[in-house]
């Protein structure tokens, strides 16, 4: 029997970059598939790409053992293939049941809208998924869980053969991932099949039948879940040796408080977050999406104050409602979008690097060409900054070199307290290299940092502490000798999913 | 109490409040405000400004908007005008006089079409390119009718007949409103609002325009085909600004180069938001929009009555958007805020 | 977790750079010189008065106020906002003037008040955008029908006249140039040195930019925007006070459509609609190629509703050009 889906030599280039090289992967109808790897592996390029997000650049894809050439996701829907998306995809103006059927149901453009027809069958489906939704009311104003049932409800609508789900139970209760995967589970017994996407071992291991994993944009192996152990299926993922990770050179001298936050509150968002960075320290502050690690960092740093709570720097009280006031103060923030919050696209790679110093370039309150052209050379030079001109627009440098553009930045205003929001994410590995021996060069050269990040590894290699938010509060503070992945897992989890699992 | 909680919040419910109690307020000072004579009035203020205020609607819950709309208006009922004028010379036989009413849609159409073919092709923004079109369809009205009016004598006495004879006549002896007649274009107008929220409601097509506008990056991943839905949007505005183009000429029996339409679109916007449609797109009720054009009627019934000057009209239209606005920001903000609740 | 989005994969090494004579060439103000050049040879052609600089310099002085307002539209276009409101700030603040200096106020204080005016239309607008985080498209939409409707009130449908003395700016020459056009020139050549040169300038164009990133390397841009904004209400309100002297009397519809005008300026002259991108060169050479386009058809005996179709149309095709040039220099 021809296998669901046979995808062959499937690779993908972003701008000349390839994302996703020659991965071959059969899906067996009736299976719950895992898709393993680090951020950045190209599992969620694969999974676009089978639900017609993004065309190949090459190779094929047959269903039941014919070439389907899948267009677009409707094409992708109409063959039977269902994407969750990671961020649900809503109309938030349009009722839960139309969210439900939009681009499900064929017809006339003229042709009626079904409403009572509409709602009984949403309703069914939310029964189904055990959650209590008003379905005619709009999507606007759901929580983000609901709106991923409503995504879930969707894709069980479409009777779809392949649902791919990505990350579906990031921010579902415990109870709502129980149900999910108890209908996962009755979807393989009707044969049909599952892509799961998720960086939860043990969750992959309780519903899912076959592995692959991801590195690097290659397919490094499939198997039964039953042969491999959870240190193989680390070892395959990270691929490289640990080694790679280890950078920080020595223990700088770690020197007097620099930043020290007590009881901060956004109500909704954060709660009671107290910490302190001292001079030469690297603070890790660990936890999953969602969990406020950004929204404290913006708060720190006057984009999204906080509600109350008290900010110290350098054993000064200060209030900071403004960014230029938090970097009057000696701090800086690399966010974690970098095209969202970080670069001036379009705009010269000179500007970017020196947009955060006006002052020192315009001394006379007139920009001083020559001067600007100087500051931006050295830092070039320091940071290894690759570009062809100082003029270039800085959208057409690569990720690492417009990410070491940003720290350039920052690192014009002499900062005394660095805060980096996940700075190596879409990097490639040997620029991140480079990264992590700036972050300890900086540590040594006494400035205070507080690295935020997803990936446990870097982490555990670079800081001198981790902290772990969960829910939005600090539920760890593990010390660099203590600091293992599975403990700042499980600080990360939230408790009541750790009683459920 | 819950039940009458959710529908005083609601958008309608607020403006028919803010029309009572404007109605109110007028009327103790000036009682005859609040009599039968004076609603027709109202009425015939409307229709124009409801046409227009449905197509707009439909283009700013597609998260565009069109300021075109009264150089279409005028150069539609030019056309028309034209043809009821020199047909005998250019057939050399008179046109029937409905002739004038598809013409006028038709053209109408077509530069909305035209529109929407700019803004679609080019990625443009719509409102440079309709400021751009608002200027260009009005030129070609001044150039095709050589900067000359169309005379009272020109336009059909049927057409001119459509905002005066009425087909709705409510018998003299009837308690509340007798011997109230509601003229023709009243009636269309109407027609035209029942029609767009059948439209907009109850179909396919109708629905996808909501969620364009409520979520355009995500449309297309949802088979919504983009161009077509914002061509569809862009051309029955310009259809519908025809429609009201051949009802000007029937309301005014003249139609004029530089006057006809001019400042509709100002109007029809202000309408449009303060009836509760946002500017965000996605959101708006044909019910809202039409409240929205009844209480610009009221206000602009009242201005005589109260001894303003008309020339206060356009400051009226200014601030009533201007409020609209406000108000929908408070409304959004409520939403926020009510979601970040429940993310909390 | 994954962040895979092009954007974020893109890898490796940078892109050879273009060389600097293309990147001059397909610059949009390049277009606009060239498209000058072109006009006023076509112009020539038509009419010897073209080869008369005299001649041009009269001409310019009727668009001068819509000119002198466009440079300063260009910086808010350029911070990625727009105002639609200044033809109407204009009239409003020329009949506040006229409308004062008419009931006995002496005429300089009527001038500052008028000024004054202009301010707090800018203001008005400046409240809606920054302070309430509304489109800046609808709002001055808005305040433009609003202001105009305000000088309708303050004048009805009745010109008023100022005073024989101050009337006509356009008549005093400085070294032989129309007063107004000076006056254009100079704010052309300070604002292009504060956008080309100062920290204010270049802040403009990177909150244009990407606004957000802007608020991240502590650039304060809600303040840049209620500047701008200012400026250009009282800007605006300069001009209309300047085409009250011009034109000797004042009425509500001074500068109607001027909206217009001045946008089309901006966008003839390369500026970007979605802002980020632009110069105040490009909307000096784009305001004497329209001047020349506009006298050119008057010349030529061209219907003034055909300059309606010419402006129309030269907009659209404007702002696909410049869309086109930017979507193909950069990525």
């Amino acid at each position: 029997m021809a296998p669901l889906i046979a995808a062959r030599g499937i690779s993908k280039q972003f701008a000349g970059v390839e994302v996703l090289s020659d991965v071959d992967l059969e899906l067996k109808a009736g299976e719950i598939h895992a898709l393993l790897g680090e951020n950045g592996a190209g599992k969620s390029t694969f999974a676009k790409i089978l639900a017609g997000v993004y065309r190949p650049t090459r190779g094929t894809i047959a269903l039941n053992g014919h070439i389907a050439d899948i267009a677009s996701p409707i094409v992708a829907q109409k063959l039977g293939i269902t994407l969750i998306h990671q961020e649900p995809i809503s109309f938030p103006d349009l009722s839960v049941a139309e969210n439900l059927v939009l681009g499900r149901t064929a017809g006339a453009p003229l042709a009626r809208v079904p409403w009572a027809e509409m709602a009984r069958e949403a309703n069914h489906y939310m029964h189904l998924l055990g959650v209590r939704i008003d379905v005619t009311r709009p999507m606007r104003g759901l929580s983000i869980a609901d709106q991923q049932m409503v995504e879930i409800a969707r894709a069980l609508a479409s009777d779809s053969r392949l649902i791919i789900m990505d990350e579906p139970t990031a921010p579902l209760t415990p109870k709502e991932v129980e149900t999910l995967f108890g209908i996962a589970r009755r979807l393989r017994a009707e044969g049909r099949t599952i892509i799961f996407i998720s960086h939860r071992l043990e969750e992959v291991r309780q519903i899912c039948d076959r592995v692959t994993i991801f590195r690097d944009g290659n397919k490094i192996a499939t198997e039964d879940i039953g042969n491999l152990s959870d240190a193989d299926i680390i070892r395959l993922m990270i691929g490289r040796p640990l080694k790679e990770y280890l950078h920080k050179s020595g223990h700088a001298h770690i020197g007097e408080l620099a930043l020290k936050v007590e009881g901060l509150t956004l109500p909704g968002v954060f709660r009671d977050i107290s910490f302190e960075v001292r001079k030469g320290e690297i603070v890790g502050l660990g936890g999953l999406v969602g969990a406020g690690r950004t929204d404290v960092a913006r708060a720190i740093f006057g984009i999204a104050p906080a509600e109350s709570g008290t900010i110290e720097v350098n054993g000064q009280e200060v209030s900071i409602t403004d960014p230029s006031q938090a970097i009057g103060l000696g701090l800086a923030f690399v966010p974690e979008d970098r095209a969202v919050a970080g670069i001036f696209r379009t705009l010269s790679t000179e500007q970017n690097i020196t947009a955060a110093v006006p002052w020192q370039i315009a001394p006379g309150g007139l920009i001083r060409g020559a001067l600007e052209r100087a500051m931006a050379q050295d830092s070039v030079r320091r940071l290894r900054i690759r570009l062809a001109s100082l003029r270039q627009p800085i959208g057409e440098l690569s990720g690492g070199n417009q990410q070491k553009s940003i720290l350039a930045r920052w690192l014009l205003t002499d900062p005394t307290v660095l805060i980096l929001d996940e700075p190596t994410r879409g990097i490639d590995i040997g620029v991140k290299a480079e990264f992590y021996d700036m972050i300890g060069e900086l540590a040594a050269a006494g400035r205070a940092i507080l690295l935020i990040s997803s990936e446990l590894p870097e982490l555990i290699a670079l800081c001198d502490r981790v902290l772990v938010m969960s829910e939005g509060r600090i539920t760890a503070d593990i010390p660099r000798a203590e600091a293992t992945q599975e403990k700042i897992m499980s600080a990360a989890v939230p408790q009541a999913r750790e009683v459920a699992a | 109490m819950n039940v009458l909680l959710t529908l005083l919040r609601r958008r309608e419910a607020g403006i028919a409040v803010m029309i009572a109690l404007f109605c109110l307020a007028v009327g103790t000072v000036k009682p005859q405000f609040l009599t039968l004579d004076q609603m027709r009035i109202i009425l015939l203020l409307t229709p124009l400004i409801m046409i227009g205020a449905m197509g707009q609607m439909m283009v700013i819950v597609a998260r565009h908007v069109d300021l075109s709309i009264g150089s279409m208006l005028g150069f539609s009922a030019m056309v028309s005008g034209m043809l009821y004028r020199f047909d005998a010379t250019w057939f050399g036989f008179d046109v029937p006089w409905w002739t004038g009413v598809p013409l006028s849609i038709a053209v109408g159409a077509l530069l909305g079409f035209g529109n929407g073919i700019l803004i679609q092709l080019f990625k443009l923004p719509a409102i440079i390119v309709t400021l751009g079109t608002l200027s260009l369809y009005r030129g070609m009205t001044f150039i095709i009718s050589d900067a000359k009016q169309i005379d009272r004598q020109w336009i059909p006495s049927e057409i001119k007949g459509l905002s005066q004879t009425s087909i709705l006549t409510i018998p003299k002896d009837f308690p509340i409103a007798g011997g109230f007649n509601i003229p023709w274009i009243v009636i269309v107008a109407f027609g035209v609002a029942v029609l767009t929220y059948l439209f907009l409601m109850h179909t396919r097509i109708g629905r996808q325009i909501y969620a364009l506008g409520s979520n355009p990056v995500a449309a297309p991943l949802r088979g919504i085909n983009v161009a077509a839905v914002t061509l569809l949007v862009f051309t029955i505005s310009g259809a519908l600004s025809g429609l009201a183009g051949i009802m000007y000429a029937s309301r005014w029996g003249f139609v004029n180069p530089s006057n006809t339409g001019s400042g509709f679109e100002f109007q029809v916007i202000a309408a449009v938001v303060i009836g509760g449609v946002s500017i965000n797109g996605g959101v708006g009720t044909v019910l809202g929009t039409v409240l929205g054009v009844l209480l610009l009627g009221c206000v602009a019934a009242a201005l005589p009555l109260l001894g303003i000057p008309g020339t206060a009209q356009s400051a009226i239209y200014g601030s009533v958007i201007l409020v609209a606005l406000l108000i929908d920001r408070t409304v959004r903000r409520q939403g926020i805020a009510s979601l970040k609740r429940v993310r909390a | 977790m994954n962040a895979e989005s092009p954007a974020v994969a893109t890898g490796h090494d940078a892109a050879p750079p273009r060389p600097r004579w293309q990147v001059l060439l397909i610059r949009p103000e390049t277009m606009t010189l060239i498209l000058l050049i072109l006009g006023v040879f076509a112009g020539s052609l038509l009419s010897p008065f073209f080869l008369d600089i005299n001649y041009i310099l009269r001409s310019f002085t009727l668009y001068s106020e819509f000119a002198i307002v466009a440079l300063v539209l260009t910086m808010v276009i350029i911070a990625g906002e727009i105002d639609l409101s200044p033809a109407a700030n204009m009239a409003l603040s020329a009949c506040i003037f006229a409308w004062l200096q008419a009931n006995g106020m002496p005429i300089p204080v009527a001038v500052v008040l008028g000024l004054v005016s202009g301010l707090a239309m800018g203001a008005v607008n400046a409240f809606f955008v920054i302070a309430l985080q509304l489109p800046s498209i609808i709002v001055t939409i808005g305040t433009l029908t609003l202001y105009r409707g305000l000088a309708q009130i303050i004048a009805g449908d009745k010109s008023i006249r100022v005073p024989e003395w101050f009337i006509g700016v356009d008549k005093i020459m400085l070294v032989g140039i129309p007063l107004p056009v000076v006056l254009f020139i100079i704010l052309a050549i300070v604002l292009g040195v504060v956008l080309g040169n100062t920290i204010f300038g270049r802040q403009i164009y990177q909150i244009g930019t990407n606004d957000v990133a802007a608020r991240h390397a502590g650039i304060r841009s809600a303040r840049i925007k209620v500047g701008l904004f200012l400026l250009v209400g009282v800007v605006a309100a300069f001009a209309g006070i300047m085409t009250a002297s011009r034109l000797g009397s004042v009425r509500y519809d001074l500068g109607l459509g001027g909206e217009l005008q001045m946008v089309l300026m901006a966008m003839l002259g390369g500026t970007y609609i979605f802002g980020g991108r632009g110069t105040i060169l490009g909307t000096f050479l784009a305001a004497w190629l329209l001047v020349i386009v506009s006298t050119g058809m008057i010349v030529a005996n061209v219907l003034p509703a055909v300059q309606l179709v010419v402006l129309g149309a030269l907009l659209i095709v404007s702002i696909i050009a410049t869309n086109l040039i930017y979507s193909r220099t950069q990525r």
